[in-house]
């Protein structure tokens, strides 16, 4: 910066006024780029880094939206860490993301080997991203009425195999694993997708290589497939995580977080502090308890995984 | 296929007994394909069964489902649940196929939807192709320092930002207006900027240069030279965009409070919560899903090639 702002100086004093107003010679384009830059940095300054400023601060308040909001220091995180249904809500998240993202990686990784290794078809692999095209609005009301315990078809295969119906999204134990598992049903084909990407990155030698040494698919599969795969599949579980915890839309519009709090998730919680309570102060505190938890998840998560690095050369 | 005689070869050379692996390889790796072939098989049934059943649900009538609920094709053949979705149907009608009564004007819920995500997608992506050529062609001083500002806005969850947006619309008086509902996504999106930047960045300089040289300024060369070479991600962005803004629920569910301003996911979400006495109208409900949903497939059918492909190296959103 210090070596390069003198240089641009000495051009602009050499160079003919004329020319240096269209730029190409490697002048300074601060004023267009301004422009060019105004709008999304309103949109930045405005809707993410004044809301998060905002955010910190109602969380040390007490407002209703009617009142003016008042400062009462921490006592919305004393009450907090005082409050049941908050380390409810931190135990049926850790559920939730444990189950949703289990299962959900499992799955996915399944898919795209077999998609590596039985068909490369663009058919085959527009059909498994169908689900994600539709809102989690859509997959969780297709599945209230799967599985609904009276009519859904998922509680008549039930009765066919001569098994119990189950209260799928009724039943304190099972609501929210059916839950999770709407959810590993829409992501599962996006997520597949992501780690074929990282499959096909793999060079093919390797395999040909291992082939030829006579190793099996699943010697194969645990010395080359995954810890080549390791910083794609990092990278996956750290966004489908982030994801994860933020679940919302599939609950609110199932369960609204019953059977009693068996899937009251800590957004969930948020939402009702906030629209039905109007305690924004309290909402607040409690949204900065998700920031926290997402940012030590992160951490973690990276640290574990490793995903910035690669194995490949 | 090619590989496996290869190998069978290799070992066939080798002097130490070489046949009898190869051999035993063969069927073993066989029965695994015939297996493999039923996982994927199974698995891309439980994907797209749902669909079939909104759509059989859909064309079904309401009395016919509860008396046989496992039939696989549509029972009492209707389309009464798409009637009620628009409104085609009389109230008396309505509530004598199980539907609730209540007015439900999809249309509109429709129309506020295609509104919201057109404006949404139109306006973030051209702002965000805008910042993203300033940070990859243009020269000026704190060029790192506020795209490291923007990288940070990543790392900012959905979710913190949602309560102190909802009081900023608030304080604007734009609750329950579509514009409340676009405004926070209107300016831009991190990830639309380093998308774009990063095919902004490939352009070749020349072509620029050759432009610059025969006397086009840098907002020519934005429009007549980097956003025409870059037609394919900035319409792989706006589809994303699209059904992003398409598929929200949580921040329109904030905003919007009446007919005015609700939008399909928020309408699913209430037509879901007003069950009349004895149960859903799963017969309306699964035809207003298969609306909500529709636009989204027509669209993903038309460019899925390039969705599916771009998947792979823009990474992930």
């Amino acid at each position: 910066m210090t070596t390069s702002a003198p240089r641009i100086r000495a051009a602009r004093i050499e160079a003919p006024p004329g020319k240096t107003r269209r730029g190409w010679t490697g002048g300074d384009d601060s004023r267009l780029a301004f422009l060019f830059v105004l709008p999304a940095a309103i949109g930045l300054l405005a809707f993410y880094f004044w809301p998060l400023l905002r955010g910190m601060w109602l969380s040390f308040t007490s407002w209703d939206l009617l009142s003016a909001a008042e400062f009462i220091g921490f006592d919305n995180y004393t009450r907090m860490f005082a409050d049941p249904v908050f380390w409810n809500a931190i135990r049926v998240t850790l559920v939730f993301v444990v189950l949703n993202i289990g299962i959900q990686t499992v799955v996915a990784l399944t898919l795209a080997v077999l998609m590596q290794r039985l068909t490369q078809s663009t058919l085959v692999r527009s059909l498994i991203l169908t689900p994600y095209l539709v809102s989690n609005v859509v997959a969780a009301l297709v599945f209230f009425w799967i599985l609904d315990f009276q009519l859904g078809i998922g509680n008549q295969v039930l009765e066919w195999m001569g098994l119990d119906r189950i209260g799928f999204f009724t039943s304190e134990s099972w609501a929210i694993l059916t839950v999770a598992l709407v959810n590993v049903w829409r992501h599962m084909g996006y997520t597949a997708l992501l780690i074929f990407a990282g499959l096909q990155a793999i060079p093919s030698n390797l395999y040909e290589a291992a082939r030829v040494d006579g190793a099996s698919e699943v010697r194969m599969f645990s010395s080359i497939t995954m810890p080549l795969l390791r910083p794609i599949l990092g990278l996956v579980l750290i966004i489908s995580v982030i994801g994860s915890f933020q679940v919302f839309d599939t609950i609110s519009v199932t369960t609204g977080g019953g059977p009693i709090n068996a899937t009251r998730v800590l957004q969930v919680y948020i939402y009702d502090n906030a629209f039905a309570q109007f305690d924004f102060g309290y909402a607040s505190a409690l949204s900065v308890a998700m920031l926290a938890i997402l940012m030590i998840v992160t951490f973690i998560q990276y640290r574990i995984t490793r995903a910035g690095q690669t194995d490949l050369n | 296929m090619t590989q496996l005689s290869q190998s069978s070869r290799t070992v066939a050379d080798d002097p130490t007994p070489g046949p009898a692996p190869s051999t035993r390889t063969r069927p073993r790796i066989r029965w695994g394909k015939i297996i493999a072939w039923i996982v994927m098989v199974v698995l891309l049934v439980i994907t797209i069964f749902p669909f079939y059943w909104m759509l059989r649900t859909s064309l079904s009538s309401n009395s016919a489902l509860a008396a046989n609920a496992s039939s696989l094709l549509p029972v009492d053949f209707s389309w009464g649940g798409f009637q009620r979705v628009f409104g085609l149907q009389s109230i008396d009608d309505a509530i004598a196929d199980g539907g609730s009564g209540a007015q439900l004007d999809f249309w509109r819920y429709l129309v506020n939807s295609v509104v919201v995500a057109t404006g949404i997608t139109v306006c973030q992506v051209f702002f965000s192709a805008m910042a993203a050529y300033a940070f990859s062609r243009l020269r000026w001083r704190g060029r790192n320092l506020v795209f490291g500002a923007f990288l940070l806005s990543l790392m900012v969850p959905v979710i913190f930002t949602l309560l102190p947006n909802f009081l900023l619309i608030k304080e604007l008086g734009l609750i329950d207006t579509l514009l409340g509902i676009m405004l926070p996504s209107l300016f831009m999106a991190p990830f639309a900027i380093f998308f774009l930047r990063q095919f902004f960045l490939n352009v070749p300089i020349e072509v620029e240069e050759a432009a610059l040289v025969d006397g086009a300024s840098k907002v020519r060369v934005f429009f007549n030279v980097i956003v025409p070479m870059s037609v394919a991600p900035i319409a792989t962005i706006s589809i994303l965009t699209y059904m992003t803004a398409w598929n929200d629920y949580f921040w329109p569910l904030m905003v919007s409070y009446t007919d005015e301003s609700r939008v399909m996911t928020v309408a699913l979400g209430s037509f879901a919560a007003q069950s009349p006495q004895g149960g859903p109208d799963w017969a309306g409900l699964m035809a207003a899903t298969l609306v909500a949903a529709t636009p989204m497939v027509i669209l993903f059918a038309c460019f899925a090639q390039k969705i599916v492909n771009s998947i792979g190296f823009s990474g992930i959103k």
